[in-house]
């Protein structure tokens, strides 16, 4: 069951971000915004007061929302938290548990150090202060999915606080306005994560799956409304979301909700909700009795997690035993505002298209691979890239990685485009044929298909004259003033020259022709 | 052969005198004839005369494996012991056997041990015996005129040990003498990856020195620990024990514990708690009995957990419950957390002033008849038993009970000597000269079956006395 977990905004197991006031899957307790002290794993993203995109009604004074997330990430590593047990995705259901993870009698959780790094990381990344003392505790409730009685994870003393993390989104016409804002990171934190429950309904039964890597997003999301200069509104929390779509939509809708039932004299109520992701509307979960008192304790069978720096590292420590931040830091990679801020400032891609880049995985690095390989100028491989390439994988739900057309390929096949060898219809067709994946480079399909360019300029003369004199009417008809008529020309041309010459070049011609 | 160290056994079972399996079919023989006592909660025959058996081959082809190889050990029911049945005493464990070994057990086997079975106890060890957490070792030995060790805490791995309070237990060590009880630990001390509260220290081999000077030792005698309720044989011995070191040259002094009254209330609220959350994995779900019940999971729980759990653990499990709600944290759980550092303080403070060790009783008295020991309930009865002995868990402290003498009914009382943490060694040696000097009789068992030959067949428990 220990699936490492860093509540921070990110999605899967290995996250945890802790809850402020301890909230519970099943129910939260404060009152009043999302300030409280998320303890537990989940980053507490957006303190910050947004303004709703509605308008307000009944000529209402403006409404402020404050959304807070609690993020459940999983943390890549090859095993669990605290058991030595593998992860794998999709793995048949309880073939990954060790002992410890079906809490049998008498195990030890034993903490897991690339967790531990991969948490450090995550909050160097945030600029968080890495705590270099953190605790662990144990949370109790009863549940099937949580064979021990209780998880455990840091709500005392978390591993990194008071972070922050800037994002941007498009917005105004075109989505060509870029708009930053901040939010804040209150804490993460590692925790163990339970298992999977699958409720057979039919039966009458649920079925627990202790492998626990689901690889999945899973936030829940807190939300109030309030008027800008009163006190934060009473909050829900919409549990169990697992995708940014879901997510937005929820939280849209969930902040309407609020404010209808507030202008129309109702109350919210402090409760848990689920998001219907058919309706598209939020629904009260099935109340659990009463108030959730997890009873909090210290772990007694892990000690206080120590890291240190360089300045705190004790002298001749044992590198396998001690972690030390600011080694971390060293080795941390580039981060995407930082990426981003270089490709506009390198190629001057626009912003939006930075975003892409580097939202798809291994699309950016392709996208280098390919600027490596070719002349052509960036804002064409950029255009290839986020539209041809990414169009043809969306279309077939593939990754980056399962692309058929390798970076050299398309840099081979824009290189031909650069240097005028072939048409961009072409080029296009070229793409399609290298889609297929028959092991044919560029040059061949070119080359087999005939795509080439026709380069001789006396022999296309003379074909544009040919199809004029057998075309009169056309002509005609482009002499008359129609403006349509001269693609006519140009397509008749085409077809004859089997597609083979740059319309620019025939139209060039056909007007010098036309003119005389 | 029954009656003999550990060293004197290990001799005999590589001179030949004795073979393993004959040593072992002893033992098995006792264990039936004294079925009775209710001892042993599962007897392990088949797999002790096979162990018998392999270990036989080593010392005939004189590779024995050190000097457990072949000797007859017991482990009590709370450690996880692979493929043989583990209950810790509760219903709620009925049936369950474990898939792994706890590490004590593994490097109790992985030297040739033969393990004969799992013993008894409490209900989950809420009062018990080869697992240490408030005094259970050591009681029990000082009843019996045995050696009881509590090792330090961080010393042992507890993997596999099923856990009553995590941050108190210890493997507890019962062998006759306090040379056989510094071979068990030499092979069970250690860091074990597996327990992340053991030190990483790499721990030195138990040889103990032999000691025939003290004049350098200075010894403490807790003023606190002189309760109305000790008994005067319990007193006497005590005090006889003390003179014994100062007149070997050894400095004895009065020393001051003044947290210890606060202690029994203090291990009661830190106990419950951590029981109550240790306790929360039986639900009758993975492993271990389950109910009926099927209407709900909620209903399986709660008529699982009553029905496998007896009402001290129960009573224990709501107490600790109840300590670590959100609004008795601080009052209680927090509190007794504090009075913890402040009773591990006093030991501090003693031992830096220059005393090496402390000397104080085990038990209150000697064993008490079953008729008078149910008269009060656990509660009483564990605060009363416990009084000298949990200190030293709360302080992660080494201790030892060594018999001393029989009383005048004939049954066994033994003092304790509490030492520095990690200094098991020098408590060990200190406690081996104490040893040699009173020479406790080593309990002649088959005379003593012989001579209540008729008792045992009746099958009916008396107070038996052991008078020579």
């Amino acid at each position: 069951m220990a699936a490492p977990m860093l509540r921070l905004c990110c999605p899967g197991r290995r996250w945890a971000l802790a809850c402020i006031d301890g909230c519970s899957r099943h129910r939260r307790g404060a009152p009043n915004g999302c300030t409280s002290s998320r303890k537990r794993g989940q980053s507490s993203v957006a303190q910050q007061p947004f303004i709703t995109a509605q308008k307000p009604r009944k000529g209402e004074h403006e409404w402020a929302a404050v959304v807070g997330l609690e993020i459940h990430a999983q943390i890549s590593s090859k095993s669990k938290l605290f058991s030595g047990s593998q992860v794998h995705f999709a793995a048949p259901p309880n073939s990954l548990v060790s002992f410890f993870d079906a809490s049998l009698p008498g195990t030890l959780p034993v903490l897991n150090r690339r967790c531990v790094e991969a948490a450090v990381m995550t909050g160097l990344a945030l600029n968080c202060r890495i705590n270099k003392k953190s605790l662990f505790d144990r949370k109790h409730y009863f549940y099937a999915d949580l064979p021990a009685g209780y998880q455990i994870t840091q709500q005392r003393l978390p591993i990194a606080v008071n972070g922050s993390l800037v994002y941007s989104f498009c917005a105004g016409k075109n989505r060509s306005q870029v708009i930053n804002k901040t939010a804040r990171v209150k804490q993460i934190q590692l925790e163990q994560d339970s298992g999977k429950s699958l409720h057979d309904d039919l039966r009458s039964q649920t079925l627990i799956d202790l492998n626990r890597a689901e690889g999945q997003l899973r936030v829940d999301a807190n939300i109030s409304v309030h008027h800008p200069g009163e006190p934060l509104g009473v909050r829900t929390e919409v549990k169990n979301l697992n995708s940014a779509r879901f997510l937005a939509k929820a939280i849209d809708y969930e902040i309407q909700r609020q404010i209808n039932e507030l202008e129309n004299g109702g109350e919210i109520l402090n409760e848990t909700r689920s998001f219907d992701s058919k309706l598209g509307c939020t629904i009260p979960m099935r109340d659990k009795e009463g108030k959730q008192d997890y009873r909090f304790m210290p772990e007694p069978n892990l000690p206080p997690l120590l890291l240190y720096d360089t300045e705190s590292l004790p002298a001749g420590a044992d590198p396998q035993q001690v972690i030390d931040i600011d080694r971390i830091r060293e080795q941390l990679p580039e981060l995407p505002s930082v990426t981003r801020e270089k490709l506009v400032q390198q190629y001057g891609m626009l912003p939006e298209h930075s975003f892409t880049l580097l939202n798809e995985v291994g699309l950016l690095e392709f996208f280098q691979n390919v600027m490596k390989e070719t002349r052509a100028e960036p804002k064409k491989v950029t255009s290839w890239v986020l539209n041809t390439l990414l169009g043809f994988l969306k279309q077939q739900n593939l990754a980056v990685s399962e692309s058929p057309v390798t970076p050299s390929a398309l840099a081979e096949l824009l290189n031909l485009l650069d240097r005028k060898a072939i048409s961009s219809s072409a080029a296009k067709q070229v793409f399609e044929e290298l889609w297929r994946n028959e092991g044919k480079t560029p040059a061949q399909i070119v080359s087999e298909k005939k795509l080439e360019l026709m380069q001789d300029q006396e022999a296309l003369e003379q074909l544009c004259h040919a199809v004029m004199e057998g075309h009169p009417q056309v002509v005609m008809d482009v002499k008359k003033g129609n403006p349509r008529a001269i693609n006519k020309l140009i397509g008749l041309v085409r077809k004859v020259t089997l597609s083979r010459a740059d319309p620019t070049v025939i139209k060039e011609i056909l007007e010098k022709k036309l003119a005389s | 052969m029954l009656g003999r160290t550990l060293r004197e056994v290990s001799a005999a079972l590589k001179q030949g005198h004795i073979t393993p399996t004959e040593l072992c079919q002893k033992c098995l023989s006792i264990i039936k004839k004294t079925k009775f006592l209710n001892a042993y909660i599962t007897v392990s025959e088949e797999v002790a005369l096979k162990q018998a058996e392999e270990s036989e081959k080593r010392y005939k082809k004189g590779h024995s494996l050190g000097d457990l190889d072949g000797i007859p050990i017991a482990v009590k029911d709370n450690f996880s012991t692979s493929g043989i049945e583990t209950t810790c005493a509760s219903n709620m464990l009925r049936g369950y056997v474990p898939p792994y070994n706890a590490t004590v057990v593994q490097k109790l086997l992985d030297q040739g041990a033969l393990l004969m079975g799992k013993t008894n106890l409490d209900e989950f060890a809420m009062g018990a015996l080869g697992s240490d957490t408030g005094g259970s070792t050591r009681n029990p030995a000082a009843h019996c005129g045995l050696v009881g060790l509590k090792p330090s805490y961080g010393l042992v791995s507890r993997h596999g040990l099923i856990p009553l309070v995590n941050s108190m237990d210890v493997p507890g060590i019962l062998t006759r003498c306090v040379d056989d009880a510094a071979i068990v630990l030499g092979v069970l001390a250690g860091h074990d990856p597996k327990d992340s509260t053991t030190i990483q220290d790499p721990v030195k081999p138990f040889v103990l020195p032999s000691l025939t000077d003290v004049s350098k030792l200075c010894i403490g005698i807790p003023k606190e620990y002189l309760t109305p309720e000790l008994s005067s044989e319990v007193r006497s011995l005590w005090s006889k024990a003390a003179n014994l070191f100062e007149s070997e040259g050894a400095k004895v002094i009065e020393v001051s514990l003044p947290h210890t009254s606060y202690s029994i209330v203090c291990y009661h609220v830190l106990c419950t708690s951590e029981v109550a959350s240790n306790m929360a994995r039986f639900d009758g779900l993975e492993y271990g009995h389950r109910c009926d019940i099927d209407v709900s999971t909620e209903a399986m729980y709660a008529a699982t957990r009553r029905e496998g759990f007896n009402d001290v653990v129960r009573g224990r499990i709501l107490s600790g419950n109840f300590f670590l709600l959100k609004e008795n944290y601080e009052n209680y759980f927090v509190k007794a957390q504090k009075v913890r550092r402040l009773i591990a303080n006093d030991f501090v403070t003693v031992f830096n002033s220059g005393v090496d060790v402390l000397l104080t009783p085990t038990t209150l008295s000697e064993a008490v008849p079953y008729t008078e020991f149910i008269k009060e309930d656990n509660r009483t009865r564990s605060a009363q038993d416990d009084i000298f002995t949990q200190a030293a868990n709360m302080a992660g402290l080494p201790a030892v009970s060594v018999p001393m003498a029989l009383s005048n009914q004939g049954l066994p009382i033994g003092l304790q000597f509490i030492g520095r943490a990690f200094c098991d060694q020098e408590l060990l040696t200190i406690a081996r000269w104490f040893e040699k000097q009173v020479q406790f009789p080593v309990i002649q068992l088959q005379e003593l079956m012989d001579d209540c030959s008729s008792v045992f067949e009746n099958e009916k428990l008396a107070s038996v006395s052991l008078k020579q």
